[in-house]
């Protein structure tokens, strides 16, 4: 009984290692922008071109950078959710168009609706470099300060909004 | 065909900056190899097709013609994608058990197997037999007609 305590027990933590190993995603990395300030950029804005837009315009609001593209399926699943963060929780957004094409963006907020105060286009995809963008969608929370407080990554669900964005937006807005 | 020799002059010509490219792609994929590409994980950047590999190898090409050093361009990764993005992590308060879980994992199996060899040697010393086992032993080697190890 005694020799089969050991290895019995050796298992189980193996199993335990195992089985919180599950739980993690490794496709989520965290981002190490979280609780630092957003990293600068001037934009040309994706329907008027000859205007820019940088991050400091948003100073004193709390808002969310989404980065999306017309080629992005996943962008469209998570279309409805930011359009309802955008109207029914008057939170502005702002998207960041990655490595698209600017008639096709266009396009696309024509077909899908547009709730983002405005898009500008990351034609070369640099800016999303210079957020640790790998994967598109992904959403940034920025503070009243402009620093970044929560990335999400991959499309954003309802619950995703429930559980984790709204509160922490709220919470942000006091 | 008399000016046969001018494609010859021009690739004369063009070898210099044949070679500097040479050099510059080698170590950008030499700092490449050592990145993890987000997109597909298992892959480095100097391996991935992803498109943000592609434009990441393009962004260290340009930064190896801006004449910044390796350490300088992966720091620039670091800054932007985390510890995450390089295959040879940090030595750092929270990789420590990455970094000498190993030797941990050896010293223990090390101690173990000394501890069973001192408890096998243990238990064969003492096994020594009782005058009755002694007496049953000896009774059983008398039957054996076949001496041959008892010599």
């Amino acid at each position: 009984m005694n020799r089969l305590l050991l290895p019995f027990a050796g298992f189980a933590v193996l199993v335990a290692f195992l089985a919180f190993g599950l739980t993690l995603k490794p496709s989520e990395v965290p981002s190490p922008f979280i609780d630092k300030p957003a990293p600068d950029f001037t934009l040309p804005q994706l329907d008027n071109p000859s205007e820019t837009f940088s991050p400091s315009a948003m100073k004193g609001e709390v808002w969310l950078l989404n980065v999306w593209a017309s080629w992005c399926y996943a962008c469209l699943e998570e279309h409805p959710v930011i359009m309802d963060l955008a109207t029914t929780h008057a939170l502005p957004v702002v998207g960041l168009n990655y490595k698209d094409i600017r008639q096709e963006a266009i396009a696309w907020l024509e077909r899908h609706g547009d709730s983002y105060r405005l898009s500008v286009s990351d034609t070369n995809g640099r800016v999303g470099i210079d957020y640790g963008v790998y994967g598109v969608p992904e959403t940034f929370v920025l503070d009243k300060n402009g620093v970044i407080r929560y990335k999400h990554i991959g499309p954003v669900t309802p619950s995703a909004v429930r559980d984790t964005l709204l509160p922490l937006i709220r919470e942000l807005q006091k | 065909m008399s000016r046969w020799w001018l494609p010859l002059l021009f690739v004369f010509l063009a070898l210099p900056a044949w070679a500097g490219d040479h050099a510059a792609e080698t170590r950008m994929l030499s700092i490449a190899e050592e990145l993890r590409c987000l997109v597909c994980q298992n892959e480095s950047i100097a391996a991935s097709r992803a498109d943000l590999a592609v434009d990441l190898r393009q962004q260290i090409r340009e930064q190896i013609q801006a004449g910044r050093t390796d350490d300088d361009i992966r720091a620039y990764m670091v800054e932007r994608y985390g510890d995450f993005i390089l295959y040879r992590p940090p030595l750092k308060a929270t990789t420590v058990l990455l970094w000498f879980g190993p030797l941990l994992l050896l010293a223990f199996g090390i101690g173990l197997l000394a501890i069973t060899l001192r408890r096998r040697r243990a238990n064969r010393l003492d096994e020594r037999l009782s005058l009755d086992e002694q007496r049953r032993a000896r009774a059983l080697l008398g039957q054996t007609n076949d001496v041959g190890d008892l010599r």
